[in-house]
């Protein structure tokens, strides 16, 4: 029963996505030009990613502000710098813009993203 | 399910696994070797307290009139991506700006002398901004440096009020752009990190420090005697600001 | 001692729903004026980097602070077992939940980041003493909550008396927390004293008594309910005491920052050279909120004209808000003495070149929060008493006074 719920949620997410991932406008991201869309998988399978990516990064930001490591897949300036998309011009497109990765699922969803509230949706090669 | 035990691949995956840790451990190891003895690269394992990390003011040797290390840190830290709100007066927006460091000039009020220093946060042993902060976003790190956890932080600005050199900034405004390695947001207090993005990534200095053309502004580790600033600290007489309060800060000037 | 009877407020409808609108009024406008300070930031407020605290923190300190006094009437009746004041309770515990909520509703709004309230509700850092203010607060409302349930329901009487002392013990400790939010900073020469403590008791007992006789005076003239001398006299000249007893506490706490050489500036600042905060000072907190009210509270003719007494009330009310105004920004814009024996002559974030205090300008969405935050406190009072059985029938004399003629 809790398998099956799985199982069609995971098949509702994937249809979000592609179909998010399906639209491109003018001046945004152009499909393929991120760094993840050349990779097999993210830094962890991608059904654990789907499930979980915000536990491993609210887990990170504890150690990286608290303890200072930087050296981990985990950072959310590591999921930026991968998923950022270049538009036609070749600028990066911010990660968070309505038909851009993180808007994929979050929308989709309707759940609230707060982290690029201060978080940097480029990377500004810093 | 259950896996036979007597099959070829098994046997060749075991050794293919061996070979593989063995080659990536010999490559390693020589990366974790020059971890432990000066931080190159991206730190990997969680700061300890086998360093505090401070820093001496030599106030004799600051300029009058500038401000070098203001705008240093204001462009290390991203503060000069942040412009003044539409509709804003410019008087109100100089006030609620955000500042990590100001230089300020003094006079003796007896001899007339005249002092300029710049002024940051002080880094305490004893933090009042620490004590007060309800959430326990603003924490001191193990290694020194007292800063603000702006995940858990909800902006009541108490520490500000606690805070005995005004070094604290709130950010009033929403922000447009920031650095990578220096994120900010609306409503969240921060103030000088000692650089942590460069603690954090194997840099040795501050930005201040380097755009201090005069050499007024060493930094360094307290408790490694033979750094640049043990040495200089041990060599000229040096005080605390505000030293009645006891927080034994990790700042120290000269010549005050 | 007679059987009390209770009933609810019988205020005519129209001027009732007409009251409700205009505070609701106040309280919406306050609602736009706190989606506008989070939509934009604290830029659209005067709250600087230097005065980090401004007038929605005045509001709030002063709502908190009057709704700890205003529990005491009802633990006069309770725990001090003065049974003239035992009708006074239901409306004494109520006034104490509605402006503590009220209180805290206009500081939560003003944080930085107020989706986070949660938070702040779950992690805390037990060196501070806010975060034992938000448990004493909220623990606050829960055992007052209680205290009404053993006033209002006749079974649970025999346990009014403890509940009683226990809200009593907890408002103390409670306001002893919000003066030590100022007593425990060591970074300022305004607070960082012992007797901020102490001195925020006292002044909610003015406080809150003076809101209370306000309420009360106001629900019972509408209502055409009884309000005898005698009780009226021992409540007016129990408020003269409180006033009295504040302006000791500021007196001790000037004369004592006088005495010691390191405190004159900041004296000097406050009593001659703060401008506004000077101003504030004399005429808001001395003249008007202790001066004037003891001296129409103690006079034998004045002292029992109800209007004079309302007046009094008034005025006590408004010295609260100048002494919290003067206290939490005054005391912040005041520069800090980082370098004694100097002057600062040139600073690059307002430390008080030559002297100079910091500026502070309220702004109007700052205030129309804090108003918010007293109109919603007030709202919530007159719906509760017309609703519920909060007020007493009458407050006669033949009523009220155990040594009346029968």
């Amino acid at each position: 029963m809790k398998r099956n719920f799985g199982l069609s949620l995971l098949l509702v997410l994937c249809l979000g996505l592609l179909g998010g991932l399906g639209m491109v406008h003018a001046g945004e991201g152009v499909k393929g030009s991120a760094k993840a869309d050349k990779l097999d998988a993210c830094v962890a399978p991608t059904a654990f990613m789907r499930r979980n990516h915000f536990e491993l990064i609210k887990h990170q930001r504890h150690i990286t502000v608290h303890e200072g490591i930087r050296k981990t897949d985990h950072s959310l300036a590591g999921c930026v710098d991968c998923h950022v998309r270049k538009d036609a011009q070749g600028s990066h497109v911010p990660v968070n813009t309505p038909g851009e990765f993180c808007a994929g699922c979050h929308q989709f969803t309707g759940t609230t993203l707060d982290c690029f509230t201060c978080h940097a949706t480029k990377p500004t090669g810093n | 399910m259950s896996q036979p035990t007597d099959q070829p691949t098994n046997k060749h995956r075991r050794e293919f696994l061996a070979g593989a840790a063995a080659v990536t451990a010999t490559a390693i190891a020589p990366g974790v070797f020059l971890q432990s003895v000066a931080d190159a690269a991206p730190r990997a394992s969680a700061v300890t307290d086998d360093v505090r990390y401070g820093m001496l003011i030599d106030t004799t040797k600051c300029a009058d009139g500038c401000n070098d290390c203001v705008s240093a840190c204001d462009k290390e830290n991203g503060i000069d991506l942040l412009s003044k709100p539409e509709g804003a007066s410019e008087e109100l927006w100089e006030m609620q700006r955000p500042r990590w460091i100001r230089t300020v000039k003094l006079k003796n009020n007896l001899t007339g002398r005249v002092t300029s220093l710049p002024m940051m946060c002080q880094h305490c042993e004893h933090p009042p901004c620490v004590d007060v902060c309800p959430t326990g976003a603003s924490f001191r790190r193990a290694d020194g440096i007292v800063m603000v956890d702006r995940h858990t932080c909800i902006g009541c600005r108490y520490c500000m009020m606690a805070c005995p050199y005004n070094a604290r900034s709130f950010i009033h405004e929403n922000i447009q752009t920031t650095l990578t390695a220096v994120p900010r947001g609306k409503g969240c207090v921060e103030s000088c990190t000692f650089c942590v993005q460069r603690r954090d990534n194997g840099g040795t200095t501050t930005a201040c420090q380097d755009a201090c053309t005069q050499g007024a502004i060493v930094f360094g580790d307290l408790k490694d005697p033979d750094s640049a600033v043990s040495q200089a600290m041990a060599k000229y007489p040096n005080v605390q600001i505000r030293a009645d309060l006891k927080l034994n800060t990790g700042v120290r000037y000269t010549d005050v | 001692m007679k059987k009390i009877h209770y009933r609810e407020w019988g205020i005519d409808s129209p001027r009732y729903w007409g009251l409700l609108a205009v505070l609701a009024a106040i309280v919406a406008v306050g609602g736009f004026a706190v989606l506008y300070m989070e939509h934009e930031g604290h830029w659209v407020t005067g709250m600087t980097n230097q005065v980090v605290w401004g007038m929605p923190h005045v509001f709030a300190i002063f709502l908190i602070v009057a709704a700890s006094g205003a529990l005491n009437v009802a633990s006069i009746a309770s725990v001090f077992g003065q049974t003239m004041y035992k009708p006074l309770a239901r409306l004494s515990g109520l006034l104490a939940i509605t402006l503590l909520v009220g209180g805290l509703l206009v500081l939560v709004l003003d944080l930085g980041q107020p989706s986070r309230l949660i938070v702040a509700m779950t992690t805390y850092n037990f060196k501070s003493i806010f975060a034992w203010n938000i448990y004493l607060y909220v623990g606050f409302l829960g055992i007052v909550v209680v205290y009404l349930f053993t006033m209002m329901e006749r079974k649970a009487n025999g346990f009014t008396k403890g509940a009683g002392v226990v809200a009593f013990v907890w408002r103390l400790a409670l306001t002893t927390g919000t003066g030590s939010i100022f007593g425990f900073l060591v970074a300022r020469q305004a607070y960082d004293a012992a007797i901020m403590a102490p001195m925020f008791i006292i002044m909610s007992f003015a406080y809150g008594l003076a809101l209370y006789l306000l309420v009360l005076m106001f629900t019972f003239n509408t209502d055409d309910r009884p309000l005898g001398d005698v009780l009226l006299r021992r409540m007016k000249n129990l408020l003269g005491v409180f006033v009295a007893a504040v302006f000791y506490f500021t007196l001790v706490y000037h004369l004592t920052n006088l005495y010691g050489t390191e405190n004159h500036e900041f004296e000097l600042f406050m009593l001659r050279d703060g401008g506004i905060y000077t101003a504030i000072f004399w005429v808001g907190w001395v003249l008007l909120g202790m001066l004037v009210p003891m001296g129409i509270l103690f006079h034998p003719a004045l002292g029992m004209q109800r209007g004079a007494i309302i007046l009094a009330a008034l005025f006590v009310v408004l010295g609260g808000l100048s002494a919290i105004y003067v206290i939490v920004i005054g005391g912040q814009a005041f520069p800090l003495s980082m370098f004694p024996a100097h002057t600062i002559i040139e600073s690059g974030n307002f430390d008080g070149v030559n002297g100079m205090a910091r500026s502070y300008s309220p702004s109007l969405p700052e205030f129309l929060l804090g108003l918010g935050g007293f109109a919603l406190a007030l709202l919530a009072t007159f719906i509760a008493v017309r609703m519920m059985q909060f007020l007493p029938y009458s407050l006669a004399d033949e009523v009220t006074d155990p040594h009346h003629a029968k």
